[in-house]
C-alpha cells in the first residue's frame, strides 16, 4: 500500500511505495515493466505480421488487388491524425513534467479526440467494405482482374484482423486516458509524480508505431 | 525512465519529420520501382518508428536497460519472420520423404 495516499498533494512521501528506495527507482521499475509489456505486444502483432508475409508471398496478385481497393487518401489522413495524437501525447507528458495541470488535461483530451477521429474514419472505411461485400465470409464478393477470390479473401481477413486489433488498442488507450483526465483534474499529478501519464504515453506511441507499419503494408503496396 | 525534459520545439520538429516521411512514402508508392517499392516503404516505416521510439518515447535519454529489452524483442520478431519464411522458401527444394528410413 502507499504510505499515505493523498489525492491532492503528490509529494515524495505520499506517492512513493515503501518497497522502492526512491521516486527515481520506482519510476524506472514502472517504465521497465511497461517496456516488457510493449515487447510482448510487438510479438503479439508480430504473429499477424508473419501471417501477412506468408500469404502475401503465396498470393502476391491478390495482395495487390486487395490493397488497391483501400482508400489511400483516408489511410494517409488517418496516419497524419495518429501522428498528431502522438505529438499531443508527448506534449501531455511534457506538461506533466512542467507541472502544468490544465495543459496536461487539455492535451490528454485532445489526444483522445484525435483517437476518436481516427476511429471514425476507420468506421467509414469498414462501412465501405461492408457495402462492397468485401467482408470475408459467405457474402464475400470480389470482381477483380486476375486475382483469385481465395487470396483476396485472405487479404481482407488479415486487413480486418490487423486494423481491428489496432483499433481495439486505440479504444483501450482512450479508456486509460479518460482515467488520467479524471485523476489529472483531481490534481493527482505534478512535476514530482506523473508516472501513469508517461506509461499511458508509451502505450499510445506504441499503437502509433503499429499503424506506421500497417499503413504502407496495407494501403500502399498496390498503388503503382 | 529518465527525468530529462525535452524542449517542446523538439517534439514539433519530430512531428514535422514524421509528416514529411509520410508524404514521401505515399509519393514513392505511386511510382513503380518493382521490388524496391516494398523496401523503400519499410525503410521509411522503420525510420519513422525509430523517431517515435527515440524522442516521443524518450529512449534517447533512458538508460541501457530499455534498448537491450527492445533489441531482445526485435530479435525474436526477426527470428519469427526469418525462420518461418526460410521454411516456406525451402520446402520444395527437395522431395519430401514418403516414409522414415
Amino acid at each position: 500500500m502507499r504510505a499515505q495516499p493523498g489525492p491532492r498533494m503528490a509529494d515524495t512521501r505520499q506517492v512513493l511505495w515503501h518497497h522502492f528506495q526512491s521516486l527515481e527507482h520506482q519510476k524506472e521499475t514502472s517504465a521497465l515493466g511497461m517496456w516488457i509489456f510493449l515487447v510482448t505486444e510487438i510479438l503479439f502483432f508480430g504473429g499477424m505480421f508473419v501471417c501477412y508475409v506468408v500469404y502475401r508471398t503465396a498470393y502476391p496478385d491478390a495482395w495487390l488487388s486487395g490493397s488497391a481497393t483501400l482508400d489511400v487518401r483516408l489511410g494517409a489522413i488517418n496516419t497524419a491524425v495518429l501522428i498528431g495524437s502522438s505529438l499531443t501525447m508527448a506534449l501531455a507528458v511534457h506538461a506533466a513534467q512542467a507541472g502544468q495541470r490544465r495543459l496536461l488535461v487539455a492535451m490528454l483530451l485532445l489526444t483522445m479526440a484525435l483517437g476518436g477521429v481516427f476511429l471514425g474514419i476507420k468506421g467509414v472505411e469498414y462501412h465501405h467494405k461492408w457495402v462492397e461485400s468485401l467482408i470475408p465470409g459467405p457474402g464475400f464478393d470480389f470482381h477483380g482482374h486476375g486475382a483469385g477470390v481465395t487470396g483476396v479473401q485472405l487479404f481482407f481477413a488479415l486487413y480486418f484482423a490487423l486494423t481491428g486489433m489496432h483499433a481495439l488498442h486505440l479504444v483501450i488507450g482512450m479508456g486509460l486516458m479518460a482515467n488520467l483526465v479524471r485523476q489529472g483534474t483531481a490534481g493527482r499529478f505534478d512535476a514530482a509524480y506523473y508516472t501513469p501519464v508517461e506509461m499511458v504515453g508509451l502505450y499510445w506511441h506504441f499503437v502509433d508505431i503499429v499503424w506506421i507499419f500497417l499503413f504502407p503494408l496495407l494501403y500502399l503496396l498496390g498503388r503503382h | 525512465m529518465s527525468d530529462h525534459v525535452a524542449p517542446t520545439r523538439l517534439y514539433y520538429a519530430i512531428f514535422a519529420a514524421l509528416m514529411i516521411l509520410t508524404a514521401v512514402t505515399v509519393t514513392v508508392a505511386f511510382r513503380d520501382l518493382g521490388l524496391l517499392n516494398t523496401w523503400v516503404a519499410m525503410t521509411i516505416a522503420v525510420a519513422k518508428a525509430t523517431l517515435v521510439v527515440l524522442y516521443f518515447m524518450h529512449v534517447r535519454w533512458s538508460g541501457r536497460l530499455v534498448p537491450i529489452l527492445l533489441a531482445a524483442g526485435l530479435l525474436w520478431l526477426v527470428l519469427l519472420i526469418a525462420l518461418t519464411m526460410s521454411d516456406y522458401a525451402s520446402r520444395e527444394w527437395m522431395a519430401a520423404p514418403t516414409r522414415l528410413g
